[in-house]
């Protein structure tokens, strides 16, 4: 397999752009940088189109930007990962029915994760570090 | 949309791994190969005041003079300075001489220069082997050493963080300072790279 080239240049201003501190992309949490490299191999390999993919993501930190609260600030690679799934719903890889019901299904392990039964649909209280 | 409302709902981390899932399933991604786009991202950019101060000094020999007589000074006059860069030893590599920087007590790290640091540099291994066998180290990251090089480790301390200038790769006598920037990375301010030519 040929060494991976960048497929795609990341915005370095303007609202598309990652966190960046001295020019170097800052992950907050391991789910940003999952999130950051499943969005770079997908567009590698063909299965989005870049373009679609920045227009959903500026759509999407607008919209952030205005919902945003003391309580749930804004996040950028929140904006980041909903972009992802709408290209891929839109693009009929990956439905929103998919993947909610694969992450309910994730969500309700029970050994070895930090979280206790009986917590409903939704519940954001408790994470999951991998 | 109502799903994506709902979907919105979930923890992000949660419907990343859900992803994540479905795709590795499918065979649309490869973790390995995530990796590596994440590790090319990281520092497409790079250092870049680091970058600065290293192209700076490649192409302004006064400013270079001034660099390894005394590093925090003329950092400064670039505006670089913050709470962990205040005493600023830059060290130069030359054909036959290459320095590395390591920290065995701590993780101290110029990252104003640096940006910050990568995480096997707080590796415990890391810091040990390179005082303890650095060539051979060196060698596994992917730069090899003539015996007739000598190699130098510099044990940052809360005191004084190194910063090892690199070796102007050939052929680059016709870049501008601003390309030559875009060719330096953060290895090679740490030492266990080499600036290589443009491509």
């Amino acid at each position: 397999m040929p060494a991976p080239q960048p497929s795609a240049v990341l915005d370095v201003d303007g609202p598309a752009a990652p966190p960046r501190s001295n020019g170097e992309l800052v992950f907050a949490e391991p789910w940003e940088s999952r999130a950051f490299g499943l969005a770079m191999s997908l567009n590698a390999s063909g299965v989005f189109d870049w373009e679609d993919f920045r227009r959903q993501l500026i759509a999407a930190v607008a919209e952030a930007e205005r919902e945003a609260t003391d309580d749930e600030p804004f996040s950028y690679y929140r904006c980041w990962l909903q972009a992802l799934e709408r290209v891929l719903d839109a693009g009929g890889v990956v439905s929103t029915e998919q993947l909610r019901a694969r992450a309910e299904e994730l969500d309700a392990r029970p050994a070895g994760h930090d979280h206790s039964h009986g917590h409903g649909r939704g519940d954001e209280g408790h994470d999951h570090h991998h | 949309m109502t799903f994506e409302t709902e979907s919105k709902r979930l923890p992000v981390a949660l419907r990343t791994e859900a992803l994540e899932s479905i795709l590795l399933e499918r065979q649309l991604v490869d973790p390995k190969v995530m990796d590596t786009y994440i590790r090319m991202y990281e520092s497409d950019i790079g250092p870049l005041n680091g970058a600065k101060v290293v192209a700076k000094a490649w192409t302004d020999p006064e400013f270079k003079a001034r660099l390894l007589e005394d590093g925090t000074g003329a950092v400064a006059e670039l505006g670089f300075k913050g709470p962990q860069g205040e005493h600023i030893v830059v060290v130069e590599n030359t054909p036959t001489e290459h320095n590395a920087v390591v920290c065995t007590l701590c993780s101290c790290y110029p990252w104003p220069l640096l940006g910050l640091p990568p995480t096997w540099y707080k590796d415990p291994a890391y810091r040990s082997r390179l005082v303890r066998e650095p060539r051979a180290l060196l060698a596994e990251l992917g730069l090899s050493l003539g015996d007739d090089v000598e190699i130098r480790i510099w044990d940052s301390s809360s005191e004084v963080r190194y910063f090892v200038l690199p070796e102007r790769p050939a052929g680059t006598e016709n870049l501008s300072e601003e390309e030559l920037a875009a060719l330096v990375t953060r290895d090679a301010m740490v030492g266990i790279a080499k600036v290589a030519a443009p491509a």
